[in-house]
């Protein structure tokens, strides 16, 4: 019983792990259909953002807590960057922009490698993360790491304020327009370059939070985002663009089979089948868990 | 897509018909380059230039399977590395076993010590010609399973390009994972011989070589006949309007299957080709990364053009190798512009790159931009 809690504890982390950085993704790939392949770069770039602020900031769990609003603005800003030099020149050639933005994250990736060296860097993880939470004593014991628990919390957190931010907000309900239909909003005085813009900013910034949530389980490297940025665009295929409640569920439930089939069979194997089992899904459903539904033919 | 004003852009590169007297120029330029692969380049070049040049032409063969995918489909295939890998582990499998001998097991079975015998996946490939087959028909078969599911259900555009990453992903982490008997992360290294043929000796390397550029010329020329046949026309339709193409009673499902499967065959041909020309097969070689550098070379070159998509690969992979000596860390920074350029400023490639020039000297007198060109993205 412990074993069967214990991983779906570790797949619930994973899940909140690929949460964070598919939300950003969901939110720009939604926004202008754009894959942008530099996200993970933009979460190396958080994850650089809070070892720099542990270098400057002795304290370990100071720097964390600052490092999130400032890895926020700087991958955030990195974004719109992004947007403003390549991406709005793309428009309506979305597998052109998941070329270019490619060739951006390449370039990224050297960018690290010139500036902090090949080699993986660690961060210290504040006290407070280090130790664990014991759920179930005794001999077979049931541990939660509360760096986990840490990472599912902001993961959760993010989602809230994502989701709320687009239903209350006039920001969110601009984005929500441009994204059902884009013609409709413009002609309804919607700026959709600005709105393009700050959604891509808030995206990417998710990207450097998901950043500074990742220095507390691995190491930080030039090579991390793409490692990782693959699963996350699977959560999106599967979960559908343009839809939170898709993400989430597709996340944690991709992070839960990937945990209880890497226990089961090996890590290789696990990834396979996880494969597998997505295109199996989009024989089901080939849009995605959920879609905006549009009378389009596309 | 759903524009109904999208009328064929005139002087479009990617759209225009076949003028009349193309298909002389086009022998003209395909006599050139056999002149150039046969006759220039084994006189002009060392030995070890030309193990280079083969390597690059094993390069251009998967580049020309993604101009009829990506360029004439619009299939953004970023997972040719597993096709080019099936086809490369399968050949560098049958000459390891050549290499052992009967009765021996591969030299890395026996370090790392786990098994007795070949594993039963190994064994068909004893048979040499199981194994030509199967560098090219598994590959295609493998497509062929995977394309139905996927644009049977109308999975497309970076949907369909993200699952073809993944599963480029997906395999190099499986074989980096089966060390015992793939080799893990090594690959398959250190091949000796090419069906009885001693690779250490230079002058079966330029056989080598001759064999991968008649496979180039071969394939090239398989290309422009799909490319220019009915077929051709048909593909390109689905690229730029699937649903009318739906409409008129096609299947277009099948149609993007056909240049998906042919693609993937090509790749696997360049995979096993490669084997014997580098002597080594790995999984660093058919994983997302490897996968999207096959892609480049065509955007470079120019997607929908043979030619370019030909030059732009031999071309991309001369400049990795000539940038790489010289300046290891600009090679990155150098590669993601040419993404960035070729694809943001120039999406037909260099290939357009007269036409857009002179489009851009007809249209200034009047003041009007020139055209822009739509590349018929499934959105």
């Amino acid at each position: 019983m412990t074993v069967i809690l214990g991983q779906t504890f570790t797949g619930v982390s994973i899940g909140a792990v690929l949460l964070l950085i598919a939300l950003g993704l969901s939110l720009t790939f939604g926004q202008m259909n754009v894959i942008n392949m530099a996200h993970g770069e933009f979460i190396m770039a958080g994850a650089y953002t809070t070892y720099v602020l542990q270098k400057s900031v002795s304290d370990a769990g100071l720097s964390l807590l600052v490092a999130l609003p400032v890895a926020f603005l700087v991958a955030g800003a990195l974004g719109a960057l992004l947007e403003w030099l390549l991406i709005r020149r793309l428009y309506l050639r979305p597998l052109d922009t998941l070329l270019v933005t490619w060739g951006v994250s390449l370039m990224l990736q050297q960018l690290a490698r010139d500036v902090f060296g090949a080699p993986n860097v660690q961060t210290r993880a504040p006290e407070l993360l280090t130790g664990h939470i014991t759920v179930v004593g005794g001999a077979d014991p049931l541990t939660f790491a509360n760096s986990r628990l840490f990472i599912l919390t902001l993961a959760v957190a993010a989602v809230v304020a994502l989701s709320l931010t687009l239903r209350l907000t006039p920001l969110g309900r601009r984005i929500r327009g441009v994204v059902q239909n884009r013609d409709l909003a413009e002609v309804s005085g919607i700026s959709t370059e600005r709105v393009d813009r700050t959604a891509f900013f808030i995206g990417s910034g998710l990207a450097g939070v998901a950043g500074v949530a990742l220095t507390l389980v691995g190491p930080i490297g030039p090579t991390m985002g793409t490692n990782i940025i693959i699963d996350a665009f699977l959560v999106i295929v599967v979960g559908g663009i343009g839809r939170l409640r898709g993400t989430v569920i597709v996340a944690f439930v991709l992070g839960i089979m990937q945990s209880v089939l890497e226990y089961s069979t090996t890590v290789s194997v696990a990834k396979v089948l996880v494969l597998v089992a997505i295109v199996a899904f989009l024989q089901w459903r080939p849009q995605g868990l959920y879609t905006l539904r549009t009378r389009s033919l596309v | 897509m759903t524009e109904p004003t999208s009328a064929p852009g005139k002087g479009n590169p990617l759209k225009r018909a076949v003028p009349a007297g193309r298909s002389a120029r086009a022998a003209a330029g395909f006599a050139a380059a056999a002149l150039a692969l046969f006759a220039l380049a084994p006189l002009a070049l060392s030995d070890f230039r030309l193990g280079l040049l083969a390597k690059y032409l094993c390069t251009a063969m998967v580049a020309v399977g993604i101009c009829l995918a990506w360029g004439r489909g619009g299939l953004l295939t970023l997972g040719q590395g597993v096709f080019f890998g099936l086809g490369g582990y399968a050949m560098a499998m049958h000459l390891k076993i050549a290499d052992a001998g009967p009765g021996n097991l591969p030299d890395f079975m026996q370090l790392y010590g786990t098994a007795t015998e070949l594993p039963w996946w190994w064994r068909p490939f004893a048979n040499p010609l199981f194994t030509i087959a199967a560098t090219v028909l598994l590959p295609m078969a493998v497509a062929a399973v995977l394309g139905s599911f996927v644009f049977r259900r109308r999975v497309r555009g970076a949907y369909f390009a993200i699952l073809s990453q993944a599963l480029a992903a997906a395999l190099a982490i499986w074989l980096i994972g089966q060390q015992a008997t793939t080799g893990g992360t090594n690959g398959l290294t250190d091949i000796r011989g090419f069906f009885g043929y001693d690779l250490d000796d230079p002058v079966n390397q330029r056989m080598v070589y001759f064999v991968i550029a008649a496979a180039l010329l071969l394939l090239v020329a398989l290309a422009r006949q799909l490319i220019h046949s009915r077929y051709g026309e048909l593909l390109v339709a689905v690229r730029d309007s699937e649903e009318r193409v739906r409409f008129l009673g096609y299947d277009p499902a099948n149609v993007k299957l056909v240049a998906y499967v042919v693609a993937a065959g090509m790749a696997g041909l360049a995979g096993a080709l490669f084997v014997p020309a580098v002597g080594i097969i790995s999984p660093a070689m058919i994983g997302i990364v490897p996968s999207i550098e096959f892609v480049i070379g065509a955007a470079v070159g120019g997607r929908a053009s043979l030619a370019g998509a030909v030059l732009g690969a031999i071309g991309v992979a001369w400049a990795r190798t000539a940038l790489s000596e010289e300046f290891p860390g600009a090679w990155t920074y150098f590669q993601g512009l040419l993404f960035i350029v070729a694809l943001a400023f120039l999406p037909g490639g260099l290939a357009s790159l007269a036409g857009v020039v002179k489009r851009r000297r007809t249209a200034r007198p009047t003041g009007e931009p020139a055209p822009a060109l739509p590349l018929g993205e499934a959105a």
